[in-house]
């Protein structure tokens, strides 16, 4: 009955990286001194000190530059997750006098929403908008949401399930047209796709180092100079006053060298990502009958690849994947930790049975054809051996 | 997560298939759930002759189906009902607590299919 052989492991395929990324050998380089040598608190007016702080700098002109903006709007926290707090909360916060609604999106990281729901147990009011079959919002859905006590406005910018890239620069303008604070979280883009504030009319905006082959722990929250913050982590006078804490300064260069790779290979890297996703794409949809592909099929992230395969769920396909050297990841509800499956493809109309049998691959710099063609090879014999086994398939 | 007793069930499964004109079929679990099970039967003399599974799930589903089955083949059928979610998980060395849930339709699947025996039998009472 097992077709699946264990000594047949021929290469170990990572295609988990929206996931995690591995730190880049150039961005563990540069960090390398400043656990050491140059160990300093950034803080410290003596010799020590300064060292660390340069290097803060340095990384701080670096994260600045990938984005179009100025050093001094950037923000250091512990990661993505931190940042959207800061953003959120720092607003909510700040312009409470102005009003008490927020409106952000159904397909947004939980980093957003939990923070969204623990808001609305504040008091304050979250209006969800909505999105299409394809997990895009409509710019007109979050205008026809705004209420004269609209504070604050969130939005993704490259959507991580299923990696449909969001209209944010088309909502930004609404939202300088109205005087709404706006916030995108942009953790997925760098690397794949253009992100400068100007272009995308952001007034806040979440990076996070290890998405981009930066080290763990560390990330950015960009906010536009005039743009009022209340800080969440205070005692002490770090980044502006908006962040304090002292500095994790290794964890911060490597960010700012991940930053300026990032830019820096970008056209490239982008490019070549996007034939591999596309071959990957269709090596699936032509050898796997009932399998669909899930998010926008154009305007969408060089290195996703989301696809629901039908009579079969997600974690079994998983393992069995991983038996084989393959690692990626699934919407199902079993591998949620909940009972509930994805919520972003639940919003886009997608059926429980679909979403439990999603496939989400995203590809990295380690990628290549020949892993595109292993992994197409191996997951035809996956589905089969699964769906004789699933109660769902016909006879 | 899973032990190497769960994993071994779930790479290689028992009793996989579907007994045609099985004596007993029971279905439980729905799709929005994630996982749905199904167990059909053959019985002579009160006692499980045969036994296979179909399911669509994940891990611990496909575990503990398998292991379900291994469980209750050759067993009279009043021991088979008393084979409890506990024991299914037991058996296979412990499951994670998230995946508790997924030992209960296993054995409520085999409850489903002996209750459907048992009324076919009462509906019909002149057996061959």
């Amino acid at each position: 009955m097992n077709n699946v052989d264990c000594s047949a492991i021929q290469r170990r395929v990572y295609l988990d990286h929206s996931a995690t990324t591995p730190v880049r050998a150039e961005v563990l380089a540069v960090m390398i001194p400043y656990f050491s040598a140059a160990f300093g608190n950034a803080s410290s007016v003596h010799r020590w000190g300064k060292e660390a702080r340069m290097g803060v700098d340095l990384a701080r002109e670096k994260v600045a530059h990938l984005i179009g903006a100025n050093p001094s709007e950037i923000i250091f926290t512990s990661g993505g997750t931190e940042a959207d707090n800061l953003a959120l909360r720092g607003t909510a916060y700040a312009q409470k006098g102005k009003g008490n609604h927020i409106i952000t999106t159904k397909i947004e990281h939980h980093a957003i929403l939990h923070t969204c729901e623990s808001l609305e147990r504040e008091g304050f009011e979250v209006t969800y908008v909505g999105c299409d079959q394809y997990g895009m919002v409509d710019p007109e859905d979050i205008r026809a949401a705004i209420t004269p006590k609209t504070i604050l406005m969130s939005v993704m910018h490259g959507q991580n399930e299923v990696g449909t890239i969001e209209p944010v620069g088309e909502i930004g303008k609404i939202a300088k047209e109205r005087g709404i604070v706006f916030h995108t979280d942009t953790v997925q883009s760098p690397g794949k796709i253009p992100v400068n504030v100007d272009d995308l009319n952001v007034d806040l905006l979440t990076l996070s180092s290890h998405k981009i082959y930066g080290p763990k722990g560390v990330g950015a929250l960009y906010v536009r100079k005039g743009t009022r913050v209340a800080p969440q982590a205070t005692g002490g006078a770090h980044e502006r006053g908006l962040r304090a804490g002292t500095e994790n300064v290794p964890g911060i260069v490597g960010l700012g060298e991940a930053c300026y790779l990032a830019g820096k290979d970008m056209p490239d890297e982008s490019a070549r990502l996007a034939v591999l996703r596309d071959n990957l794409i269709q090596g699936i949809l032509t050898t796997i009958p009932e399998s669909i592909l899930n998010g926008h099929p154009v305007q969408r992230l060089p290195h996703n690849v989301n696809v629901s395969i039908k009579y079969v769920e997600g974690e079994s396909m998983l393992l069995n994947l991983d038996l084989m050297g393959i690692g990626a990841s699934s919407g199902s509800a079993c591998t949620s930790g909940s009972l509930e499956p994805s919520h972003v493809l639940l919003a886009m109309g997608m059926p429980h049975e679909m979403a439990h049998g999603s496939l989400r691959m995203t590809l990295g710099r380690s990628t290549t054809a020949e892993d595109v063609d292993y992994v197409v090879k191996t997951l035809g014999p996956i589905v089969s051996h699964l769906r004789e086994m699933s109660v769902f398939t016909k006879p | 997560m899973y032990n190497d007793k769960v994993m071994d069930h779930f790479f290689h499964p028992r009793n996989v298939g579907e007994i045609e004109d099985p004596d007993g079929a029971g279905q439980v679990g729905n799709p929005i759930c994630g996982d749905v099970m199904r167990v059909t039967l053959k019985i002579k003399g009160d006692k499980i002759e045969d036994i296979k599974f179909k399911t669509f799930g994940c891990g611990a589903a496909i575990a503990t189906s398998s292991m379900v089955t291994e469980l209750v083949k050759g067993l009279p059928l009043d021991e088979a009902m008393k084979v409890s979610n506990n024991a299914v998980a037991e058996a296979l060395g412990g499951l994670p607590p998230q995946k508790l849930h997924c030992s209960n339709l296993a054995a409520d699947a085999l409850h489903a299919a002996i209750e459907d025996y048992r009324k076919k039998l009462s509906a019909s009472p002149a057996q061959p």
